[in-house]
């Protein structure tokens, strides 16, 4: 189970399909800056919505949210 | 004989146009499976490609070096791909999420059927195509050798027609000639040859065959020596086209002799 109740008030959220737990209103791009990658290189969809760039500032990220950040990699 | 000596340093394949777009090469390189950086660079400015394809995945939490973020993006058109799909709606999420990663409106539109021969899928390819044409996109559309499914994706709006030479990484060359020919002569958007090159002989029987181009990206980026491999996809590409065009000769059941039969001493 997972522990709502924690001290941090975190929220539990779905991120490129494994669990994560979030600080409560997290935006997505506080999100996207703690990830292991240049912020301008990725596209971010939350619940299968694209958040625009410019929304990204804006845009608080709820518990049991569905969040996926891409980039661009090798590929044919 | 010597004036064709100056034609011939400078003859090269014209231009590809391929929707609103001029490419300056016929050869399409795709950025996956190399070593390194290094070798991705070089094996692309050795292959001539100015189109390079690409792929729109999760970023990796583990951080891993991703090989992309050393490729001079300013020289090279960036082909984004939606490989990994197997249904037409993935396909097309795929295609938005990378048009918001600034990558435009042209997409290699990959809808998969089966992940052992990774076919396309035909039912969710054409609806993924259609969907995509009418949001405004420039879909360069994988498909199998079949020359009806080539022909329904014209209609519903492709800007190229890429039919697999053989499964994708199989480095089996061209195993169907003759539905390949068939689909190039019948189409009247460019037909590219996308998948299964193992040499460079296969890239020039897909350019004999009347290709305006080729895709491929294991052939060059799992050979030995990549960039070797590289330079050698561009000149197979070009002989290709110039023979194409130059007409071959008809194929005969016996010998015809190439110096005169008279005036042979003895007789």
């Amino acid at each position: 189970m997972i522990d709502n109740q924690s001290p941090d008030e975190g929220i539990e959220v779905c991120l490129n399909g494994d669990p994560q737990q979030l600080p409560l209103g997290c935006t997505v791009s506080s999100l996207v800056k703690s990830l292991p990658v240049e912020p301008t290189a990725v596209a971010v969809e939350l619940n299968r919505t694209i958040v625009a760039r410019s929304l990204h500032e804006t845009t608080i990220i709820e518990p049991g949210d569905h969040i996926e950040v891409v980039t661009i990699i090798g590929g044919g | 004989m010597n004036t064709e000596a100056t034609h011939e340093a400078t003859v090269q394949p014209t231009p590809l146009q391929l929707g609103d777009r001029t490419f300056r090469s016929r050869l399409f390189v795709g950025t996956g499976k190399y070593d390194d950086a290094e070798t991705m660079n070089g094996a692309l400015a050795a292959s001539g490609c100015e189109v390079v394809t690409v792929a729109i995945r999760r970023v990796d939490l583990d951080a891993k070096d991703n090989l992309l973020s050393q490729l001079d993006r300013e020289r090279y058109f960036l082909l984004p791909n939606t490989a990994g799909c197997f249904n037409a709606e993935d396909a097309i999420r795929v295609s938005h999420l990378s048009r918001e990663l600034g990558l435009g409106e042209w997409v290699k539109l990959e809808v998969l059927g089966d992940k052992k021969t990774l076919l396309p899928d035909p039912v969710g390819t054409l609806e993924a195509c259609q969907i995509l044409v009418d949001e405004g996109f420039k879909v360069l559309v994988y498909t199998s050798d079949d020359p009806v499914m080539a022909l329904r994706l014209q209609d519903a709006g492709a800007t190229s027609v890429m039919p697999a030479g053989s499964p994708i990484g199989s480095g089996q060359g061209v195993l169907n000639p003759n539905s390949l020919s068939i689909i190039i002569e019948q189409l009247d958007v460019p037909v590219i040859i996308d998948a299964g090159v193992g040499t460079a002989s296969d890239v020039t029987i897909a350019m004999e065959l009347g290709a305006e181009g080729v895709l491929l990206n294991t052939g060059i980026a799992s050979a030995k020596d990549p960039i070797a491999m590289a330079h050698a996809m561009r000149h197979a590409l070009e002989a290709g086209w110039f023979a194409a065009r130059a007409g071959r000769i008809p194929r005969r059941r016996y010998a015809l002799a190439s110096s005169p039969s008279e005036g042979v001493i003895g007789e």
